[in-house]
């Protein structure tokens, strides 16, 4: 698939504006799941998701055609996704919540002790909750694991999308993997 | 929470898929005898599947389109090349109309004199021609502003500009049959016979 795509690319630089269709149709699920995932709603997901691609179609000529597009793509995309959020609203104050490993929230609290049957692990209700404990994630956090857990990236690629080195990016996958535990330990 | 952060970071190596065997020996020797412990990382596991379980986004169905229509428009040289390439024949026409269209139409307006291709066996009575009964007449006839009657036989392509033409039934053509009557007609006519050029001439342009 990397060869179709840099095929691809070749001829968008060279002005086919019509070979982009297949680098959108390759891409637009997980990008449009990135949005959605990062600011909770289909109707912005579609939003920046359309913006990605018409940003990286506008600099095309900039990417290095020895990376990896995927990698590119998404770089465009968390920016964006992250620029919004900030305009959107403040942070939410993970940092305290988390610090206090010792202290149950009162969500933890409020949930049952039973685990949960593997059937309904799939339940709507199920992904609504997680999908609701990712949007309280500051976004430090979130793009970390919306990437990780989502994408299903590796750290390595992570650490080049968000551009920052990977120690960071595991810190943050850490610090935002302790906040979920403790709010979905018992969903 | 009684333990230290050494084994909360060995959880975090082993679940990033980073911990090397000796540390993964201590963690597994740590979670047999620590029941805190375990359970912690029970709920890490736990967590990752749930948020590794949310089902696949799929964009809307019309997503590629609407990108690809909100795309700034292309360079024109590009744009064209591609619609000539799949549009061969309406591009010769364009190509033709407007470099040829002010020479086609004084062309036809010049040809509104009968005339007719010289052959040998043809009769011509005022502006009609006639390809008599038992005749043969070799090669390819063309009849411009007048009628063709063909009794006899055509060994090749017949062409009216502009006519009509009777073809009896004893008569007989070899080759193709054209009748040109209308203007259009007429450009197409030439249309056809440059088509295949233009083509040529695009497609090593574009080399
Ligand atoms: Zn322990």
């Amino acid at each position: 698939m990397e060869a179709l795509i840099k095929k691809r690319i070749k001829q968008v630089i060279k002005g086919d504006q019509d070979a982009f269709a297949d680098i959108v149709e390759i891409y637009s699920n997980s990008i449009f799941q990135l949005g959605y995932r990062m600011l909770g709603n289909r109707h912005e997901a579609e939003d920046i998701a359309q913006e990605a691609f018409i940003r990286a179609y506008v600099n095309i000529k900039s990417f290095n055609q020895d990376l990896k597009f995927s990698t590119w793509l998404f770089r465009i995309a968390t920016n964006l996704c992250i620029d919004r959020i900030r305009k959107k609203k403040p942070d939410y104050y993970l940092d305290a919540e988390v610090s206090g490993t010792d202290g149950l929230t009162m969500y933890s609290q409020l949930s049952s002790n039973s685990p949960l049957p593997e059937n309904e692990l799939e339940s709507l209700e199920l992904q609504e909750s997680v999908q609701k404990e990712i949007l309280k994630l500051p976004e430090k956090y979130r793009s970390v694991i919306v990437l990780k857990y989502m994408e299903e990236l590796s750290l390595n690629e992570i650490s080049e999308i968000l551009d920052m080195p990977l120690g960071t990016v595991k810190t943050r996958i850490h610090r935002g993997r302790e906040a979920l535990r403790q709010q979905l330990r018992y969903v | 929470m009684k333990c230290n952060d050494e084994i909360v970071d060995l959880m975090h190596e082993y679940l990033d898929e980073e911990i090397d065997p000796t540390n993964e020996m201590i963690l597994r020797e740590h979670l047999k005898s620590c029941k805190e412990c375990e359970t912690l990382f029970n709920e890490f596991k736990k967590t990752i599947a749930v948020v590794k379980g949310t089902s696949r986004m799929q964009a809307p169905p019309d997503f590629t389109a609407k990108v690809m229509a909100s795309l700034p428009k292309e360079k024109k040289k590009v744009g064209m090349q591609r619609w000539l390439r799949n549009h061969p024949l309406i591009a010769a026409a364009s190509l033709f109309l407007v470099l040829m269209m002010g020479s086609v139409f004084s062309t036809w307006n010049q040809e509104r004199e009968f005339s007719v291709s010289k052959q040998e066996n043809l009769i011509v009575q005022n502006n009609t021609v006639i390809v008599p009964e038992g005749e043969v007449v070799k090669g390819d006839v063309i009849v411009r502003n007048g009628e063709l009657k063909i009794e006899g036989e055509v060994q090749g392509d017949v062409t009216v500009i502009n006519g009509e033409k009777y073809l009896a039934s004893a008569g007989h053509v070899t080759g193709q049959i054209e009748e040109v009557n209308e203007v259009f007609d007429w450009i197409w006519y030439h249309m056809k016979k440059t088509a295949y050029d233009v083509i040529d001439i695009f497609n090593d342009s574009e080399k």
